[in-house]
């Protein structure tokens, strides 16, 4: 892990090298470091911490969405990266409005955000631009709604019986 | 002949066919192949028949003929196949016998257990995600208490680190057991099923000794583990994990001189170690190429830095290299229960913080203090501070990890799971391409995908 100082030398080196307003906060927690990152410059710094041969955070171990309900920019998504050589790992965080969520893809710089943005997309509705299949991956792709989304209820999903078929949404005909 | 000059009245549609490859695998699954190109045989004619002003056509043989090296089969595997090792459709599209592109089509057992853990309280997510990936739930259960622990900044105690490391090793072995046996079900050899499942059901009767149930068992909690392990458990995992290497001898004589097993396996289905990366590959998968990262070694965790064990690789990263992977881990693994059993400390199994997890049964008898702590964990739960940490740790399958978010409330905001077959069930279309369809049965069973895990 870059300790809390390595962090800021990094946030450091993307104000200088890719914009100066690049990085919002930066922020140390349980020993993890995480950038959080204006959406618009995600995948430059992407781009920079994957191939400055300082950095070396060649492997994208996971993609999260989270949905902070109650905060203003409520949807955020996270990227894991890892450094290999140094077994070090580098949250970058994005917070993105609900009104219309929509981030630049990295499919290009890491091949495995694949399937882990479309399940962003699946779960939260983030919608990232470029990505080569954009489509639901997990749920039915004639669902509706995002249902990791904190205002999307549990429960409720109607089940289907012989009873109340007639009452379905029909789709299953 | 007199040919008239008409001006063309409508350009006829392309006639050459497209890259078959090039178009979109949906839009394949509706109309490929024979179908399609009928219609263009079709297409050709009317276009021949538009150029004779008597529209008097005549087929010829070269207008009839199919261009074999276009001619593609899209075929549907699964879901409900028992070559997917679960419930895993595959959209293959098949040149004769050669897979040309695989796509995987997932969600099929898609349950919400992430959204379910959202309105559970923090320790009864437990049983949950141990329903995720259902044959290493001891991997699924440690990576989400430790991701809580982490945000508790609450330490184990040592014994309860070395009873979990007992556990997931014997939880490797035994998902490493259902991997071989039904893998080598797939490829004819069912005596492999049979060994392999009787040595699962030993470590079965284990894990019911040491927590009361066979699978899902809930034995890691939050804090250390349910129990401290009974008198003659011990002894018992003794016995079995002394005879364990004999028997893994026995499997890799079984299938190390089995032809059909090895055509199957030599030299199919390499993926290069950097587009490995690139896509997010870990776990056997990846050390099948060479690439000796494991995360027990790189960031130990839970006292794995205290064992004496080693990373087994492969070489090319073929089929055979991951069969024989897996098949050393398993010996590996066994190095490190005897380990664990032989230098198991002394003391307490799950922390004394009572906050955090029940106070013991006789402590409810005599101690008020106690019984209040006892009703707050068991109506409300453990209240975690605010936070989001992603802990990482080596499954059987590569990297598990787990994001959890906490609000400060005692139910999680968020828990994420990096399943590792999720990810890399990606690398399939890139193993199986340009091989045979029965070699894709064979890759896919090297993958080891579990569904459960996938689709969550």
């Amino acid at each position: 892990m870059p300790d809390a100082p390595g962090l800021e030398l990094i946030a450091n080196a993307i104000r200088e090298k890719i914009a100066p307003d690049a990085i919002l906060a930066t922020s140390y927690f349980r020993e993890q470091a995480c950038l959080e990152v204006v959406p618009e410059q995600l995948v430059p710094v992407l781009e920079y911490l994957k191939t400055d041969p300082d950095q070396g955070y060649t492997f994208l171990a996971s993609v999260h969405g989270v949905d902070y309900l109650p905060e203003a920019p409520r949807l955020g998504v996270h990227y894991e990266l890892l450094n290999m050589k140094r077994v070090e790992r580098l949250r970058v965080k994005i917070r993105l409005d609900i009104e219309s969520p929509t981030v630049q893809t990295s499919v290009h710089l890491f091949p495995t955000a694949n399937f882990q943005e479309r399940e962003v997309y699946d779960f939260f509705g983030v919608v990232f631009e470029g990505h080569p299949d954009m489509r639901r991956i997990l749920m039915p792709e004639d669902y509706e709604g995002f249902p990791q989304r904190r205002d999307f209820p549990l429960g409720g999903e109607p089940v289907m019986f012989t009873h109340n078929e007639p009452e379905g949404p029909g789709w299953y005909e | 002949m007199v040919r008239v000059n008409r001006p063309p009245v409508d350009t006829p549609p392309d006639v050459t066919p497209k890259d078959p490859l090039g178009i979109h695998y949906r839009d394949r699954e509706k109309s490929i192949t024979l179908e399609s190109l009928t219609e263009q045989i079709e297409r050709q004619r009317e276009a021949r028949r538009r150029e004779r002003p008597d529209g008097y056509s005549v087929t010829s043989q070269a207008e009839t003929e199919v261009h074999t090296e276009t001619e593609l089969l899209t075929m549907n595997i699964g879901p409900h196949h028992p070559a997917t090792h679960g419930v895993l459709r595959l959209l293959t599209t098949l040149e004769g016998e050669v897979v040309k592109s695989a796509a995987p089509l997932i969600g099929y057992v898609h349950t919400g257990i992430e959204k379910n853990c959202e309105d559970k309280s923090y320790w009864k997510v437990i049983p949950l995600i141990e329903r995720m990936d259902y044959v290493s739930y001891y991997f699924n259960a440690l990576g989400y208490c430790m991701s809580v622990e982490k945000l508790l900044d609450e330490e184990v105690p040592e014994r309860a680190q070395w009873l979990r490391v007992i556990h997931l090793e014997m939880c490797r072995i035994h998902s490493h057991m259902v991997w071989l046996g039904t893998s080598a079900l797939d490829l004819g050899a069912i005596s492999m099923f049979w060994y392999c499942f009787r040595e699962r059901d030993n470590i079965l009767d284990l894990f019911e000794m040491s927590s009361g149930q066979r699978m899902h068992t809930r034995f890691i909690q939050i804090g250390g583990v349910a129990d401290d392990i009974p008198l003659g458990f011990a002894d018992k995992l003794r016995a079995w994990v002394k005879q364990m290497p004999g028997r893994v001898d026995q499997f890799a004589d079984l299938l190390d001189k089995n032809e059909i097993f090895l055509q199957r396996m030599k030299n199919i289905g390499a993926v290069s170690e950097e587009r490995l990366l690139e896509l997010g590959v870990t776990g056997p998968l990846l050390r099948a190429t060479g690439n000796p990262w494991d995360l027990r070694k790189a960031a130990p965790y839970s006292s794995y830095d205290k064992f004496d064990f080693k990373i087994p690789v492969g070489t090319v990263g073929d089929n055979y290299d991951r069969y024989k992977v897996r098949l050393m881990e398993i010996y590996e693994s066994c190095k490190i229960i005897e380990q664990a059993l032989d230098g198991l400390p002394e003391g307490p199994w799950i922390t004394d913080n009572r906050k955090v997890a029940l106070p013991p049964r006789h402590e409810l008898a005599t101690s008020m203090e106690a019984l209040i702590h006892h009703f707050k964990l068991v109506t409300e739960g453990i209240r975690v501070p605010e936070g989001e940490v992603y802990v990482p740790i080596e499954s059987p399958r590569g990297e598990l990890g787990c994001f959890v978010r906490s609000d400060g409330s005692s139910k999680p905001a968020r828990v994420h799971m990096r399943e590792p077959s999720f990810v890399n069930l990606q690398s399939l279309s890139d193993m199986v391409n340009d091989t045979y369809l029965a070699d894709m049965i064979a890759t896919l069973a090297m993958l080891d995908p579990i569904l459960g895990g996938i689709d969550r």
